[in-house]
């Protein structure tokens, strides 16, 4: 998303600091303040009340959102409707309500009640995704967040194949009080997950959290295993796995609408996570991934801490960047 | 690589060939095209601009307006324009003078350092190297132990680094002891970081200071999209690097990264990372990838791959068995087996000249295909690889058998072979002239 783009560039404003970590928005304004120096665009400055809008306000916008990762798709087809938009308004100002609009209307409308805190026992999340997303961190901070709210997680170490993964994730098990599944490297991945839920029912474990390899979605037989290791857990919990999230690098350009489609394909994707937005990358490739194939962004990373493991809601994010 | 890519601009040549002569309209438009390309490809809003105005002022000056054929033209300013953002040649790496020499991986979180910290390691050994992989990555979880599991397999020495030394004596300690054993290339694998933390930053800083490497290399993922210009930049900014590495090519990628990456930075495009064995690293040619990426096909990396695959004694023997009619099932399952080793099927058909990339992806090789034959012929017995002719009812069954293959199997693979031999009987009998008879216009 284009979080970064839409905090004020206040210079002389200090940095937030984490006194104030309690507070969602303080959080996620302190993990995008970090890039405030960095950008050279601001959408803030581009509405500056007084300024005109003029061809050079609508280039200004369109590079704002190629640069943002929009993708070429959504940029061009915003602007024609911003540019019909524009033709009823006098200000800029204006200009930016409109834009927040069409923003906040690209993700889909999660269902609030879908929301509940009754989660079937056990709860299995799968996470997939391409080399290096970030997929065990975000599992690890997901355990961590369970476990902290009293549930009693299991992680499956499903990645078999990549050096030293299942120690990674050990050490993530250990962290979080979670206890573990594993097999030694190498092992069938769909058998560990199939382990890990028949542990789980056995155990009365609430939430079980599955870690894959890394797989680049164009290896067709890696997306095989994938689809094994779904349906392995599948045997074992017919209602399981109940969210499929998938995790992606917000530095990804417009690769990342293949990833999505290619692994939604495969093993129907419930969520997605998007990490590394500390950085300077806006990921608004997710804006198109949720628009396009409606799945919800669910979790965002805005840092390496724990708690820098959001939940993401379109709205009060993009008004929150916006005041 | 760059497959969706060359197709857009296919298609935008076409266009382009298509007129007799160009005007500054259609010129126009077919370069809006090229910008629509190279944006959706990931190429830096800024960079994109930058060479569409520089193709535009040469396509609209004389040489274009002159030629015979305009559109074949604008083409080759547009490669000609492209070769020139990557670079030209390839370099490799620059290890002349200190010994033991240093390279230095850094980048983001997730790029592939340890990967290609260990395909690195290969790469030197086959140039003579001896290489010591240094886990410097004191963060995150495991980091270390994964370096060190890499070197295991490829029996590589690792520094036994462990998560309570300081980053910069662990380079120092390792130096230290590369002289001792008389390693002579160390690899530095740095943690992942972001190029906005100051801390971490400062910390490569400090290694630099202390190693002073003969590389700096800046790891990059190759699905990276706008930010890249940024990441590059703010790392080559700190470090100065000398080159980049591009990992995950082998996905559906467009590559913009790497255009942009070397625009911005200046700093060559090294090697790219093509695959998870530790085998699949390649050295970029840029002039190569220009061609590549305009669908013309990329003949000079065939050739070398076909080289490196073959041995070139295995490889007379073969052309003598071929002249004396003896080329036989054992020989075929040799022959098929060194072309394997050049890479995937459809990587290779897909280096040719003339290949179109969109049927390449509908015909969908499998290389399970060729699994199946190899396993077919395994099943034989000697005897049955040298004389064909013998293989009959029962040896058939048995083969299927033992190859997991079923009888029609077999039965295709024994057909395909025989007419094989025919054909090259004839050609040993009447050359290139009957050759011609045989094929169908």
């Amino acid at each position: 998303m284009a979080f970064n783009l839409f905090k004020n560039k206040k210079k002389d404003k200090p940095v937030e600091k984490k006194e104030a970590q309690n507070d969602i928005f303080s959080k996620l304004k302190s993990g995008l303040s970090k890039t405030r120096e960095i950008l050279t665009t601001d959408i803030n400055d581009l509405f500056l009340p007084n300024k005109a809008i003029d061809e050079d306000l609508f280039d200004e916008l369109e590079e704002l959102l190629i640069t943002s990762d929009f993708g070429i798709d959504i940029a061009m087809d915003m602007m024609e409707r911003i540019k019909t938009k524009a033709k009823s308004l006098s200000n800029a100002n204006e200009l930016k309500q409109v834009l927040k609009d069409e923003l906040i209307s690209l993700f889909p409308d999660l269902d609030e009640n879908a929301k509940d805190n009754t989660l079937p026992k056990p709860y299995v999340i799968m996470v997939v995704g391409v080399n290096g997303t970030g997929k065990t961190t975000t599992l690890g901070k997901i355990a961590m967040k369970y476990s902290s709210r009293g549930k009693k997680v299991l992680i499956a170490a499903s990645d078999t194949f990549r050096a030293a993964a299942i120690e990674q994730v050990e050490i993530w098990a250990q962290r979080s009080n979670a206890s573990i599944v594993k097999h030694r490297e190498g092992a069938d991945p769909a058998a560990v997950a199939y382990d890990a839920v028949e542990a789980a029912m056995a155990r009365g474990v609430d939430v079980v959290l599955i870690d894959t390899a890394g797989r680049l979605h164009t290896q067709k037989n890696l997306m095989e295993e994938l689809k094994k290791i779904k349906r392995s857990i599948n045997k074992k919990l017919h209602t399981a796995p109940h969210e499929v999230l998938m995790v992606l690098d917000a530095t990804t350009g417009q690769n990342a609408l293949s990833q999505a489609a290619l692994f939604d394909e495969a093993v129907n994707i419930s969520q997605i996570a998007l990490t590394k937005l500390d950085g300077t990358a806006k990921g608004g490739i997710v804006a198109s991934i949720a628009n396009k194939m409606q799945i919800p962004l669910t979790y965002i990373g805005v840092g390496e801490g724990i708690a820098d493991l959001q939940e993401f809601d379109a709205k009060r994010f993009i008004n929150a960047l916006f005041d | 690589m760059f497959e969706n890519l060359s197709d857009r601009l296919d298609s935008v040549f076409k266009k382009l060939k298509g007129h007799g002569t160009l005007n500054e309209k259609n010129i126009e438009d077919g370069l809006k095209q090229v910008r629509m390309a190279l944006l959706e490809a990931d190429v830096n809003y800024r960079v994109a601009k930058n060479v569409i105005s520089d193709i535009k002022e040469r396509a609209l000056g004389q040489e274009v307006m002159q030629s015979l054929t305009p559109g074949q033209q604008v083409i080759k300013i547009v490669n000609d324009e492209f070769a020139r953002m990557m670079g030209s040649s390839h370099q490799g790496l620059n290890l002349e003078g200190k010994t033991p020499g240093s390279v230095m991986l850094v980048g983001l979180q997730g790029s592939g350092k340890t990967t290609t910290a260990g395909k690195l390691a290969l790469h030197l050994r086959k140039e003579g190297k001896k290489p010591f992989l240094v886990p410097v990555d004191v963060y995150r979880p495991a980091a270390i132990d994964q370096l060190k599991k890499i070197g295991n397999q490829l029996d590589v020495p690792v520094f036994q680094s462990t998560t309570e030394m300081k980053p910069l004596k662990i380079c120092q300690d390792a130096r230290m002891q590369a002289r001792e054993q008389g390693y002579d290339t160390l690899l530095l694998d740095t943690a992942g970081r972001l190029h906005l933390d100051e801390e971490l930053m400062a910390e490569l800083e400090g290694i630099k200071k202390g190693i002073n490497p003969s590389e700096i290399l800046l790891v990059a993922d190759a699905m990276t999209g706008q930010d890249a210009v940024n990441i590059a930049g703010s790392f080559d900014k700190k470090l100065d690097l000398s080159g980049v590495v591009l990992t995950k090519m082998d996905g559906d990628a467009r590559g913009g990264a790497a255009l942009s990456i070397k625009a911005v930075t200046g700093k060559p495009l090294k090697f790219i990372g093509v695959g998870e064995k530790s085998t699949a690293l390649e050295a970029f040619h840029p002039d190569r990838m220009a061609s590549r990426i305009l669908g013309m096909g990329d003949t000079l990396s065939f050739i070398e791959k076909a080289q490196e695959a073959v041995d070139q004694k295995d490889a007379k023997a073969l052309e003598k068995k071929l002249r004396k009619n003896a080329f036989t099932l054992e020989d075929f399952r040799n022959q098929m087996k060194s072309v394997r080793k050049m890479g995937s099927i459809k990587d290779l058909i897909g280096m040719l000249p003339g290949v179109n990339k969109k049927q390449l992806k509908v015909l969908n090789i499998s290389d399970k295909e060729f699994n199946r034959i190899e396993a077919i012929i395994n099943s034989m017995t000697l005897e049955e690889r040298a004389k064909y002719g013998i293989i009959k009812g029962s040896r058939k069954k048995r083969i299927a058998k033992g190859s997991g293959t079923t009888v029609q199997e077999v039965n295709k693979l024994l057909k395909s072979y025989s007419q094989s031999m025919k054909m090259i009987k004839k050609f040993n009998k009447g050359g290139m002239r009957s050759l011609k008879s045989m094929l169908p216009f």
